[in-house]
């Protein structure tokens, strides 16, 4: 126990001085940071327009009511086209994970000096480029629309489905593969057998799990031009049509909120 | 499985035009032997630079902000109408994709980070306050229940009876977040956001892959580096 003296009687002190110190010194450096880089960003900040957001807000806002309704009928194609686009993403992007992921985890891997880097870096690169950036990319490849939202939504799921699946490859039960190498099963049947089954449902819940995120993700493409209803949101917002980009936005909530209570009930059934 | 054949079916890909998209493909992937590093250098340097700098005002006004949000937000602390109305806060941070907040943040607050660190700050509020209050849920009631047994008031009861036990996941959490919130602050830029992605918009548009990919070669890099970085220190916290 630490105490201090302070005349003459012991008052209990939660750390030694030294650690003290430390902890304070460490907040100092912390919050000089903060400073700091607040203070580079106000540099660049005009700050009458940020006064002036209250105003702006309350503008804005006044132009969104009543949300235009009729719009809703040229909306359903773009609906589609963005479900479309997650789903086929997302099946894309496990089919590729997968090989990736075997490699990729430790008790699995072919090769530990090769083939795990190179998977590990593919899980790293997929996963720190934005979906909008892969869209952005591909947009200028293989030209607008919705394919090109599919691959990106396809190479951007690659990394977090590959890296929580060789997370769960290397959590599995050695002892089920060990019995069913014992029985003399050869290297492919000891992966369908052994390992399978066990990451089966942490495979499932993964795909629904990134779906739903993909979902999420897939209502922006269109603003780079990867087609989905974020085709219609820039065409509204570029055009200051505010009646038309308040419904779009209330579709958007209304399938992010649909598609998250679908793979709750789904990753309820499969758990 | 008819889902998947219609929506095959439906989709439309004008397979002429990605053929003829293929050399330019070749040329970007060409474009990463080497890449391009020194020809805009002084722009990738200051938006980086200007992307760590929202990146960390963002996730430490986010958090502070989370806090309190996800106090409120956890049903066995909170009142019903503060339980309703904190989660009400999260859902509605939740619900939209980061670069949508940007887009009405940038119209509100003018170009420039600063829209693009209200956006992530608002986005950080979301994920961290739900899932602090789902770990405060999750606690143990026997540890708060000793300490308010002390007399101690709401605050002290908060100090230490919950925070110690939700402290360790919440800093793991609190880095992670600070690594996903650089990833976010690669794509605000394309709307006007600020940060490293309107200089790798504006290469792109004028098709010079060359930096484009030195811009994508320097975001991996350090997502990777801050990626060890959280994983060694959330080793050393421990």
């Amino acid at each position: 126990m630490v105490v201090a003296i302070v005349a003459d009687a012991k008052v209990w002190r939660r750390r030694a001085p030294a650690v003290q110190l430390a902890m304070w010194a460490a907040w100092l450096f912390g919050a000089s940071i903060f400073l700091v880089c607040w203070q580079l960003i106000s540099d660049k900040t005009i700050w009458p327009f940020v006064l002036d957001a209250p105003v702006q807000a309350a503008d804005l806002a006044a132009r969104m009511v009543p949300p235009d309704w009729g719009f809703i009928a040229k909306l359903w194609r773009p609906l589609w086209d963005t479900l479309n686009i997650a789903t086929l993403g997302t099946a894309i992007g496990i089919l590729v994970a997968m090989p990736v992921a075997y490699c990729a985890a430790r008790n699995t891997t072919p090769s530990a000096s090769l083939a795990r880097p190179l998977a590990l870096f593919i899980i790293v690169s997929s996963r720190s480029i934005n979906s909008l950036i892969w869209a952005l990319m591909l947009v200028t490849i293989v030209g607008p629309g919705v394919f090109a939202g599919i691959i990106a939504i396809g190479l951007r799921s690659i990394g977090f489905c590959a890296k929580l699946l060789y997370e769960a490859i290397e959590e599995i039960d050695t002892s089920q593969v060990e019995a069913v190498r014992a029985t003399g099963a050869t290297g492919a049947q000891v992966t369908a057998y052994g390992i399978v089954p066990q990451v089966m449902p942490a495979f499932a819940g993964i795909s629904v799990f990134r779906w739903d995120i993909n979902i999420r993700e897939s209502t922006i493409l269109g603003l780079v031009g990867a087609g989905g209803i974020g085709l219609p949101l820039n065409a509204a917002i570029t055009t200051l049509a505010w009646t038309q980009v308040s419904l779009i936005l209330l579709v958007i909530i209304a399938t992010v909120v649909l598609s998250e209570w679908v793979s709750a009930k789904v990753r309820h059934a499969i758990i | 499985m008819a889902y998947l054949i219609l929506a095959f079916g439906t989709t439309e890909v004008n397979w002429a035009r990605v053929w003829e998209g293929l050399p330019r493909g070749a040329q970007f992937v060409s474009a990463f032997f080497p890449p391009d590093f020194t020809s805009r250098w002084e722009e990738i340097v200051e938006g980086i630079g200007e992307s760590m700098w929202m990146t960390v005002v963002s996730t430490v006004i986010g958090i502070a902000v989370s806090i309190p949000v996800g106090i409120g937000a956890a049903k066995n602390i909170a009142a019903a109408p503060v339980y309703y109305f904190c989660r009400g806060v999260l859902a509605l941070s939740r619900s939209f994709q980061e670069v949508i907040l940007a887009i009405f943040f940038v119209k509100l607050f003018g170009f420039g980070p600063f829209a693009g660190c209200v956006t992530l700050a608002f986005a950080t509020i979301g994920f961290y306050g739900k899932l602090l209050a789902e770990d405060i849920e999750d606690m143990d009631p026997a540890q708060a229940e000793a300490v308010r047994a002390t007399g101690a008031g709401f605050l002290q009861w908060i100090n230490f009876g919950v925070q110690p036990q939700v402290m360790p996941r919440m800093i793991g959490l609190g880095l992670y977040r600070l690594d996903i919130n650089f990833r976010e602050s690669a794509v605000l830029g394309i709307v006007g956001g600020g940060g490293i992605g309107a200089t790798l918009n504006t290469s792109f548009d004028r098709y010079e892959f060359n930096s484009a990919a030195a811009i994508l070669l320097i975001i991996i890099g350090i997502v990777m580096l801050a990626e060890y970085g959280s994983g060694y220190l959330r080793q050393w916290m421990k």
